[in-house]
């Protein structure tokens, strides 16, 4: 159990601290490369959750698909001239001042809630006989089947959608 | 040292939350905002997993997966839009696109 808690903090220091490097730093590729950090850390945390697969997909999706696309748009796009201005827009203390308010409501609701808001405690579960992989594909092609329909024909639309806007003449 | 439960997750996704918040609501470049947007799915996710991995059953880890096809729909849609934007008005700070404002 131990080892476990020493992991936990590990990877939730590498997913804060990358966070808060990505919206810190002036240059875009830096902060890029801290996102990547604060993902594989999320990663990290699916590990432990023994979500094995989502583990896989947030790697394979996220850090090879979606990472990569930024890093393909932050080089298209010329961003040295925006790396020399001011980096922080006019409203960032009212922005920060209801970030600080959403906060101390969260942090209220964690120690003062209802007696019985946060007691569950960890249950472990139970050890089935299949992995990971194959229960969350029993219930996503079963129950979420129509849902999965809809998430594929959102992604077509995305597809095309990206296309029409990045394309310079249809 | 007390062992991991899910609260640590909670407290954990929510800090995640409210830094990426903070991006979206204090940053000018457009591509920052959009990765701000990932941290506030992620914390999401994190929270999804944690009650998931509670109560026991998969169905949490399933909307994570719907969360993450959402997040590449609109980062894809999102820096195609931001494309778009720097050809026509060559910049890429959220405060100065505001041709509706007058």
């Amino acid at each position: 159990m131990l080892i476990d808690s020493i992991f936990f903090y590990v990877f939730a220091l590498l997913t804060l601290g990358g966070a808060i490097f990505t919206i810190t730093r002036r240059n875009a590729i830096h902060s890029a490369i801290s996102l990547i950090v604060s993902l594989l850390g999320v990663a990290g945390l699916y590990l432990l959750q023994h979500a094995e697969f989502l583990f896989a997909v947030q790697i394979v999706l996220y850090v090879g698909g979606i990472m990569v696309l930024f890093l393909f748009v932050i080089m298209l796009v010329n961003l040295d001239q925006a790396a020399k201005e001011r980096q922080f827009n006019r409203q960032w203390m009212v922005g920060l001042a209801a970030v600080a308010a959403v906060g101390a409501e969260i942090a209220y609701f964690f120690y003062h809630g209802g007696s019985d808001s946060f007691q569950f405690g960890e249950t472990v579960a139970p050890a089935s006989t299949i992995g990971n992989t194959e229960a969350v594909a029993d219930v996503l092609f079963s129950q979420y089947l129509l849902p999965f329909e809809i998430a594929s024909i959102l992604l077509l639309v995305a597809v095309v959608g990206s296309v029409v806007m990045a394309k310079k003449r249809i | 040292m007390h062992p991991i439960t899910t609260v640590h997750y909670l407290a954990l996704s929510a800090a995640l939350l409210l830094i990426g918040t903070v991006g979206v609501l204090t940053r000018r470049n457009i591509v920052i905002i959009l990765m701000s947007i990932e941290l506030i799915l992620n914390a999401v996710n994190i929270n999804l997993v944690a009650f998931s991995h509670a109560i026991g059953e998969v169905h949490g880890q399933i909307f994570a997966i719907f969360v993450i096809v959402d997040a590449v729909a609109e980062a894809a849609v999102g820096l195609g839009i931001l494309i778009a934007l720097f050809r026509n008005k060559e910049t890429v700070l959220a405060d100065e696109i505001d041709l509706l404002k007058w």
